[in-house]
Order: structure tokens, then C-alpha cells, then sequence
């Protein structure tokens, strides 16, 4: 007896050691406690439980292999014949209970915690759409959409560029900036679907319902980079919209909103002397060329042939090679088509860009029709629009 | 009477017999099964490395809403109401379900609804795409033309399960061989009583739910579209009002096998039976007030948060009585391990471990960072695979020589047993770390960082889709080609009035008057 009892001691602390220095070893195989007060508490909780969960599965799971051994046939022929305790039943409904409780009550404490995002230093809109991110910092005059940074085409997606990047699929052309230390508060929805933004480290994750508007917040002590991605399955590219997040300092901070407010002033500037301008043909095709590969190929296709019903082919399709359907197709671009996929690319690209694009699916793939929409019809669209 | 026995086609169109009803229910569930089984076989084959390797994204999620689908309304649902007309005839001493042509029509509508289903995977722009739990707006103003077929098809399904479940429900109250009191009943026939009655009360839901949805998009209406005034949250409530229940309605039968087996291989009396059947009621009552624990992250209001995040932990009181009760069942009992007993044993284990993560799920604040990530899915499939179709496959080999009068082969039920084991755990317990790593579901890509333990769920996955060829061998060898004639009692611990009463294969006809209940 004695010797087993050794020996069960000494393979526990093996079977213990083991799994401590792989767990160790791994850093994926737990939770990342993250940066946040809260992210930490949650982790917190999520350890407190999983240990909870592991002792009751070493008693429960031992009581059964215990019995496994010493009750089977061969060890015990004669079964016992009780099978009602009140007593015992009652402890184990009454126990459990008590486990549960004492588990609740930290859990109520934080939940109230990290809904309560009263009082932030400031707002960011994070609006979801297929398939990318809109951020809008609310005091100040800044907004932008956060694309994932390699073009959403299938051909991009291997392993070799998986094994290259180390970021694959977690990067993004434009981060959200936010300064250490402050509550930032979210204000999430969305455009079309429910989307959902996720940034693990910082325990923040709520979803983005198009008509809602869900309030989260955070505070980053440390500055670096914190990346996530959607978490609601919202089509074709879901895998494909990641969320990062860059917590700079404060100083940084107001430096990079100076920067940011200067670049739209050039932007907007530049805007109006590309619009102002005629361009010729072979110049807005290059550029609708650019615009229709980053914006449109993930649907429509680099070769114009979408996959339709869904996306329609815009290949030889009537809008975009009969010519009293120019305002039509501007339309379509500028607003995008309530109740399918098209997004309004209005908000997105400038009147150059927009003036391009429609230009390149008119003559392109042999589209052939040789007009050209320019800038100034843009704006006048959008003047009465 | 003559063991009045039709032939050829007209026996299985027409059929009125429980038994005959019974195994095309359960080939049934099986063919779906291996359906189901093969998209995810495709599913885990894209997600054997990173990058787009076999399907594009959009079939992708073509496969993760058909897998989820098939599986639940084709693949486990039906086994359960296979067992279910096999046997609670036999064991409550009734000649045959009270509403035999209904029956019929309940089973043979379902190929009819999963051909419909089915059929969207050939149609222009493709099956549905979703997602099995086809949240608004995604199905409805974006959903592919096909959405329509699966509405139908879904409307189908619940009508066949609305009547399995008054079947059963009317046979139980009725058609009980004089002495069977309800106290009696083997815990099989309770569970099933009380899944039946979660049945009547959320099928029809799931129906209110897809019915809006198709006025939603053909007929003008806003339900579940906040620019008409409606709103895609309460879609949510109402699919998951039916989701949660319809979880238990998967598992409740299971645990009622569970009751009859560990019993039957420990030779010793199933512990606590009373307490058994008011945990069954107790869970089968909360699973009406927790469904908004699927919903953590939709904006509710704190209140509402705390009250499903109380209320579903709770769950866990009474599923803790019934894993504690097996328990008692096998302690000091002589036990002997063949297949049913292995695999009634590993449901225990592994339903428990679900039931775990279950618990942590539960916990709103922790729940932000599991939900929709790959730690719901290891959750779910432990429940689901390891849990209820363990279970129906512990059921199988149970009652295979009270079915058919022949017996399997130890040896081979053994190797499908441990196969099953080892490759269950390989597919489904990785996946507890790449969620906890931050993968989310549904997702046909992924960083490098979740590209070990996507890997070894491939692997595992693959195994476990090949381990189920064995079982289909193993199937209709012992069916169609074993001469081992089963003894009328193959089980020295098996009690019930379909043990004790009938011999093996069981008749045609049983019961027609009613048996003595001791």
C-alpha cells in the first residue's frame, strides 16, 4: 500500500512537472493576459476558474478510474447493492452550488467594471463594413477606413506569404492610433452586417450591429501594437478584416492628430486641383487601374467578371458600357445599392479616384467605349445628388 | 396474431412498424452523418496549413453552415428519435407507437427536406453561407438565392420533429403496460419524454423565426432590419430562445443511454434514479432562460447580463448531479469494459470536460474573450461528439442483438472505440488553444501562430473521418454477414422489459398484450 501510494505521489509531480514546463514552453497554449487593467482581471478570473475546473476533474476523473481499477469484474465479483443516499446526494447538489457562487462574485464585480464606460477622455466611431474598418475620432477631425494591407484576392493568400509575413493577415494600412493612459470610449456599428471587433490584449470585443450603436472603452498603460480581427462571421472575406490597434504616448499622440489635420488639409487641396483639372484617358485608366485593384477586385474580380449572382459581372454588363447609363453607374459607385454588398464608395475615394475607376469599368476588358468620366462630373453628381 | 411481415419496397414507404421506422431513421442519421462528415473533412483540409489552399472563402463558409446543419438537424437529431422509436415501445411494454402513420410521415419527410437542403450546394450562387445559426442581416438582405430552399427545408425538419415529439409524448402517457408507473419508466424514456416536450415548445419558434426571415426578404417586412424599424439583435433572441433548448434536445437522450448502460456493466442499480429524472426536468426547465449566454457581446444591458450569466451556471448544479450519480453507479459495482460500457464511460469523461468549458463560457466577463473564437468551438463539439453521438454509438452496440439478434465483434467494437478516442481528442482538444490564442471561427485563413495546433486537429479529424468507415464495416458486417447468433440475454447486467421479456432479435410485432411489469 505504502509503496503504491508512492508511486502515485511521484507520478503526479512527473505528470505535474511535465505539464507546467510545456505549458511554459508554449506561450499558445493559454489566454495572453494582455495590457489592461481589465484584460489582466479577466485573465485573472480565467485562471481562477480553470484550476476550479481542474480540481474537480482530478477528483471526479479519479473517483472513476479508481473504481475503473479496484471495481471491476475480476477485482470485485460481487456488486453492492445500494443505490439511493439522500445524505450524499444532497451534499453534492449543495457543494457544487456553493463553488458557483463563489465564482460569481468576482465575475459580477468585473463584468460591472467593463461595462461602465461613463466618463472617457474621448470617442473613436468604429463602424464595421464588408470587409474592413471606418474609424472616426469624434474630437477631433479625423477619419479613416483600415483596410487589410494586402488586397483581399485570393491569389494572395498562401502559405509561402504566410511563412514571409509575420503579420499575415493582422496588418493593416492604417492603424488605430490611440494615446496611452486615457479611457478611450468605442461607439461600434456597422454598415451592412453584424461585424465584430476584437482586440484580444485589451479584453475588448463588441459587436457591430448595422441601425446600433454599442458603447466599449479601454485604457492602454503601455505603448506598442495590439492586433485582432473580426469575430462575427460577415461573408466572404470575415477572415480577412483585422483590427490593430498602435498606443503611442501622449506627446505622440497630439503629434501624429497635428500631422493627420495637415495631410487632410494637402489631401483635400490636392483633391480639388485633380478635380479642377481635365484628365485625359490613358491617365485615369492607370489610376482607375490602381483604385479598381485595391477597392473592387475582391468581388468584381481583377478580370471583371465577378462571381455572380452575388457580385455581378461588370464585363459587358449594360451599366457600364451603355452610355445613358453614365449617371447610373455613378451612382451606383458613389451611394453603393441598398440591401446587397455594394458598399458607397463615395465616402472612400476622392473624385479623381472615383472619375478613374468608373472610367477603367467602362474600358476595360473589352468594355471599350472610349468615354471618360472626369472629376468635375463627380462633383457635380455629388452636388446634386 | 402471424408475424404479419410485408416485403420489398412497400415495407419501408409504408411501413407503420416502430422497429422498421427505427432503423430507416437511424441509416438515415447515419448517411447524413457521413455527409456532414465529409465537409468537414473539407473544412479541416483547408485548415491543415495557412493560406487558401482548396476552396475559396465563400464556399468555405458554404461548408461550415452545411457541416453545422446537416449535422445537427440531419445527422443527430434523427438518431435520437431513431432509438426513440426502437425503443420506448419495448420499453414500456406497448405494442407500437400510438400514432404509427404519423410515424411514417415524420420520418419520410425528412429526406424530402435535406434533398431541398442539399440541393442549394448546385444552384447559382451557391448553398447558404451563413452560418448554421443564420444571424440577420447576413441571411436575410445578403443571404444567396438558395436561402429560400433552406427556409423551406428548416420549415420541414421542425415538422417532422413537432411530430416525433407528440409521438412520443402520447405513446408515453397512453400505451405504458399496466404497472409501469411513470416512476418506473427506464431513464431512457424519460429523457426522451422530456426532450419531446423542448421539442413541441421550440420547434415551432425556430419556424416564427425562419418565416420572418422569408418576409423579410421577399415580402417587404423589417423585422430583423433596424432601417424598417426592426432589429438584428432580436433575431438572435429568437434563434438562440430555440438554439439553447435545442442543445439539451441533443443531449438529453444521450444521457438517458448513458443511464441504461453504465447501470447494465456495473451490475449494480443506476444510482439516485428519482434524483436522475428531476435533474433531467430541472435542466431541461433552465435551458428556457439562459439563451442569451450565446449573446455576451451584443450590447445587453448589465442586468441582462448578470441575470444569463447566473441563471446558466447554474446548469451546472444539476448536470453535476447526474455526472456525480454515474459516478455512484459504477462505485464498488463489478464492471466489465466492452464496446457500449467504453463508450458510455468516455461520454461521461468527455461530456464532463465540455461541461467545464462550459462553465467558463458561462462567465460573461471572461466570455468576451472566448466568444467566437475556436474555445466555443472545442466546447461545443465536446458536447456534441464525444457527448451525444457517443452516446447514440454507445446505444448502437448496446442494443445491436436485441435489434438484429446478432452480435458484433468485440474485438473490432474495441478498435472502433479507441480509434474514436484517441482521434476525438486529437481533433477537438487543440482547438481549446487555438482559441485561446485568439483564433476566431469560421475563419478560412490564419496567422502562423495558430498553424501547430490547426495541424493536429487536421490530422485528428482526418483519422476520425476514416474511423467511421470501420464503424459502417463493422455495421453491416455484423447486419448482413455474422453468423454469431446473438443470446437472448448478451448482457448478464442488461435489465428493462425489452431484456427481461423479449427474445433476441426481438419480434416483428411485440406486445400485443401487454407484459407483466414486476
Amino acid at each position: 500500500m505504502a509503496i503504491r501510494r508512492k508511486l502515485l505521489a511521484s507520478l503526479t509531480a512527473l505528470l505535474g512537472f511535465v505539464l507546467t514546463s510545456v505549458v511554459q514552453a508554449r506561450a499558445d497554449l493559454n489566454m495572453r493576459p494582455g495590457v489592461t487593467e481589465t484584460s489582466i482581471e479577466a485573465y485573472n478570473l480565467h485562471m481562477v476558474v480553470i484550476w476550479v475546473m481542474t480540481v474537480i476533474a482530478v477528483v471526479v476523473f479519479g473517483l472513476m478510474i479508481y473504481s475503473m481499477i479496484f471495481h471491476r469484474k475480476s477485482k470485485n465479483p460481487t456488486p453492492a447493492t445500494w443505490s439511493h443516499s439522500t445524505l450524499v446526494e444532497f451534499i453534492w447538489t449543495i457543494i457544487p452550488f456553493i463553488i458557483l457562487i463563489a465564482l460569481t462574485v468576482p465575475a459580477v464585480k468585473l463584468l460591472i467594471k467593463m461595462e461602465d464606460a461613463s466618463e472617457p477622455d474621448m470617442s473613436i466611431v468604429v463602424t464595421g463594413s464588408q470587409w474592413k474598418w471606418h474609424y472616426k475620432y469624434m474630437e477631433h477631425d479625423i477619419e479613416f477606413f483600415s483596410n487589410l494591407k494586402m488586397a483581399q484576392k485570393e491569389e494572395n493568400f498562401n502559405l509561402q506569404s504566410a511563412q514571409e509575413n509575420q503579420n499575415y493577415l493582422l496588418e493593416v494600412d492604417n492603424r488605430l492610433i490611440l494615446p496611452a493612459n486615457k479611457k478611450v470610449r468605442f461607439l461600434v456599428t456597422a454598415d451592412d452586417v453584424i461585424h465584430s471587433w476584437w482586440v484580444p490584449e485589451l479584453a475588448v470585443k463588441k459587436d457591430a450591429i448595422p441601425g446600433f450603436i454599442n458603447e466599449t472603452w479601454t485604457s492602454v498603460p503601455e505603448t506598442g501594437i495590439y492586433r485582432g480581427q473580426c469575430t462575427e462571421l460577415c461573408g466572404k472575406w470575415h477572415g480577412f478584416m483585422p483590427v490593430v490597434v498602435e498606443v503611442v504616448t501622449e506627446a505622440e499622440f497630439e503629434q501624429w492628430v497635428a500631422q493627420k489635420n495637415e495631410e487632410r488639409i494637402a489631401a483635400e487641396k490636392a483633391a480639388a486641383e485633380a478635380a479642377a483639372k481635365s484628365w485625359d484617358l490613358d491617365k485615369l485608366m492607370a489610376l482607375g487601374e490602381t483604385t479598381y485593384e485595391a477597392k473592387c477586385a475582391a468581388c468584381h474580380k481583377s478580370d471583371g467578371s465577378g462571381t455572380p449572382p452575388l457580385f455581378p459581372a461588370l464585363k459587358g454588363s449594360a451599366m457600364a458600357i451603355q452610355a445613358d447609363q453614365i449617371q447610373a453607374h455613378i451612382a451606383i459607385v458613389v451611394n453603393g445599392k441598398a440591401g446587397t454588398a455594394m458598399a458607397a464608395f463615395g465616402p472612400q475615394l476622392t473624385d479623381a479616384e472615383l472619375a478613374a475607376v468608373i472610367t477603367y469599368e467602362r474600358n476595360a476588358w473589352g468594355n471599350d467605349t472610349g468615354e471618360s468620366v472626369q472629376p468635375a462630373d463627380i462633383q457635380a453628381f455629388k452636388a446634386g445628388n | 396474431m402471424a408475424d404479419h411481415h410485408p416485403t420489398g419496397i412497400k415495407r419501408w414507404l409504408f411501413t407503420t412498424n416502430h422497429k422498421d421506422i427505427g432503423s430507416m431513421y437511424l441509416w438515415f442519421s447515419f448517411i447524413m452523418f457521413i455527409i456532414g462528415g465529409a465537409m468537414a473533412m473539407v473544412i479541416r483540409a483547408e485548415l491543415y496549413q495557412p493560406g487558401l489552399q482548396f476552396v475559396e472563402p465563400n464556399f468555405f463558409n458554404q461548408m461550415t453552415t452545411m457541416h453545422g446543419l446537416i449535422m445537427v438537424f440531419g445527422a443527430v437529431m434523427p438518431s435520437m428519435v431513431g432509438l426513440a422509436n426502437w425503443l420506448i415501445p419495448m420499453q414500456i411494454g406497448a405494442p407500437d407507437m400510438a400514432l404509427p402513420r404519423m410515424n411514417n410521415w415524420s420520418f419520410w419527410i425528412l429526406p424530402f427536406a435535406f434533398t431541398l437542403l442539399l440541393s442549394s450546394l448546385f444552384m447559382e450562387g451557391g448553398a447558404p453561407n451563413f452560418g448554421w445559426t443564420f444571424y440577420a442581416p447576413l441571411s436575410t438582405t445578403y443571404g444567396p438565392p438558395s436561402t429560400d430552399f433552406f427556409i423551406l427545408g428548416v420549415h420541414m425538419m421542425g415538422i417532422s420533429s413537432i411530430m416525433g415529439a407528440i409521438n412520443v409524448i402520447v405513446t408515453v402517457f397512453n400505451m405504458r403496460a399496466p404497472g409501469m408507473t411513470l416512476m418506473k419508466m427506464p431513464l431512457f424514456v424519460w429523457t426522451w419524454v422530456i426532450t419531446a416536450f423542448l421539442l413541441i415548445m421550440v420547434m415551432p419558434v425556430l419556424a416564427g423565426a425562419v418565416t420572418m426571415m422569408l418576409t423579410d426578404r421577399h415580402f417587404g417586412t423589417a423585422f430583423f432590419d433596424a432601417a424598417g424599424g426592426g432589429d438584428p439583435v432580436m433575431f438572435q433572441h429568437i434563434f438562440w430562445f430555440f438554439g439553447h433548448p435545442e442543445v439539451y434536445i441533443m443531449i438529453l437522450p444521450a444521457f438517458g443511454v448513458a443511464s441504461e448502460i453504465i447501470p447494465a456493466f456495473a451490475r449494480k442499480k443506476l444510482f439516485g434514479y428519482s434524483s436522475m429524472v428531476y435533474a433531467t426536468a430541472s435542466i431541461a426547465l433552465l435551458s428556457f432562460i439562459v439563451w442569451a449566454h450565446h449573446m455576451f457581446t451584443v450590447g445587453m444591458p448589465v442586468a441582462g447580463e448578470l441575470f444569463f450569466m447566473i441563471a446558466t451556471m447554474l446548469i451546472a448544479v444539476p448536470t453535476g448531479v447526474k455526472v456525480f450519480n454515474w459516478v455512484a453507479t459504477m462505485w464498488q459495482g463489478s464492471m466489465t469494459f466492452e464496446t457500449p460500457m467504453l463508450f458510455s464511460i468516455a461520454f461521461v469523461i468527455l461530456f464532463t470536460i465540455g461541461g467545464f468549458s462550459g462553465v467558463m463560457l458561462a462567465m460573461a466577463p471572461v466570455d468576451f474573450q472566448y466568444h467566437d473564437t475556436y474555445f466555443v468551438v472545442a466546447h461545443f463539439h465536446y458536447v456534441l461528439f464525444p457527448g451525444a453521438i457517443f452516446g447514440t454509438t454507445a446505444a448502437v452496440y448496446y442494443w445491436l442483438p436485441k435489434w438484429t439478434g446478432k452480435m458484433y465483434n468485440e474485438k473490432m467494437g474495441k478498435l472502433h472505440f479507441w480509434l474514436s478516442m484517441i482521434f476525438v481528442n486529437l481533433t477537438f482538444f487543440p482547438m481549446h488553444f487555438s482559441g485561446l490564442a485568439g483564433m476566431p471561427r469560421r475563419i478560412p485563413d490564419y496567422n502562423m501562430m495558430f498553424a501547430d495546433f490547426n495541424m493536429l486537429a487536421s490530422i485528428g479529424a482526418f483519422g476520425l473521418g476514416l474511423t467511421q468507415i470501420l464503424f459502417f464495416g463493422i455495421m453491416v458486417k455484423t447486419i448482413w454477414f455474422s453468423k454469431e447468433k446473438a443470446p437472448d440475454k448478451p448482457w448478464d447486467g442488461a435489465t428493462g422489459l425489452e431484456w427481461d421479456q423479449l427474445p433476441c432479435p426481438a419480434p416483428y410485432h411485440t406486445f400485443d398484450t401487454p407484459p407483466k411489469v414486476s
